[in-house]
């Protein structure tokens, strides 16, 4: 119990890969003999990378690649700020 | 000291990635678009100061986050920096948790995947306030480690673990209540008698 509470505590820093490796191996240590830890961090791994496909699909505007090349293109001509 | 002249040709492919990241914190296609052109203009100007071989995209969302914080700052007068409601831990895994019950047995990431549109996800984020939502967004949507995030946002590690914490819960409630409303989840604790003759 007390081991789930430990593993559950770490299931961000766990999951955004953001611990040592010691307490990173005590975690798999733990989930390897909990279904019940290793079944909700599996859920949160999931609904992570769901979150991350489904907010970063968006189409650019029509034309604005286009327009942003233009405008880089306009600050590396000569006179720097496109007023020459 | 990075040359100008490859300035386009090395940010440009991370154009689309800072539009939908503008996208989330403006919430708004024009002001998005405005702070795309802004944020490579200002890297175009001050390319001289990223050091070749480090970084470029953690350098470029950089800019993109100060660009969006200031324009932000300016009209708001002063910063968001709004608190949100306890929410549960587990939150929607408790709720959702036995998926396989609900569902046929495909994996739980099918099931999430088809339980959310992805205008609800990008409501769900883009429905925190700022404090929450750009931490939340570098790490969940952009993938940056805390060190990366705590200084693109200049704040302590242990406030962005915090945030991105709380954040995370307040989305995943956020999510819980859009299924409830679409009739996909039915609420597990139906008031009185559930027979329907």
């Amino acid at each position: 119990m007390a081991d789930c509470e430990k593993a559950l505590r770490e299931l961000d820093t766990f999951l955004d890969g953001e611990l040592s490796d010691a307490t990173r191996t005590a975690i798999h240590d733990h989930l390897d003999g909990c279904p019940d830890c290793l079944s909700a961090f599996d859920f949160h791994a999931e609904l992570k990378s769901v979150i991350a496909q489904k907010c970063q699909n968006d189409e650019m505007p029509p034309g604005l690649l286009s327009r942003l090349e233009q405008c880089l293109h306009i600050e590396l001509a000569p006179g720097g700020d496109g007023s020459a | 000291m990075a040359d100008r002249r490859t300035f386009a040709e090395q940010a440009m492919p991370f154009a689309p990635q800072l539009y939908s990241a503008g996208l989330r914190m403006t919430r708004n296609p024009a002001d998005a678009e405005d702070l795309v052109q802004e944020t490579l203009l200002r890297g175009f100007r001050s390319f001289e100061s990223f050091t070749e071989g480090t970084n470029l995209r953690a350098w470029l969302f950089r800019i993109l986050t100060n660009a969006y914080i200031n324009r932000y700052r300016a009209k708001q007068r002063r910063p968001q920096e709004t608190d949100l409601a306890e929410v549960e831990d587990l939150y929607l895994y408790r709720r959702l948790g036995n998926l396989d019950a609900v569902f046929s047995n495909r994996s739980a990431e099918d099931q999430l995947l088809e339980m959310f549109t992805d205008d609800e996800v990008k409501q769900a984020l883009e429905d925190l306030p700022e404090n929450f939502r750009l931490p939340v967004l570098l790490a969940d949507v952009e993938g940056f480690p805390y060190k990366e995030i705590a200084e693109i946002l200049d704040i302590p590690i242990g406030t962005v673990m915090s945030r991105l914490h709380r954040g995370r819960k307040q989305m995943h409630r956020a999510l819980y209540e859009y299924a409830m409303q679409r009739g996909i989840l039915n609420d597990p604790e139906p008031a009185g008698d559930a027979s329907d003759g």
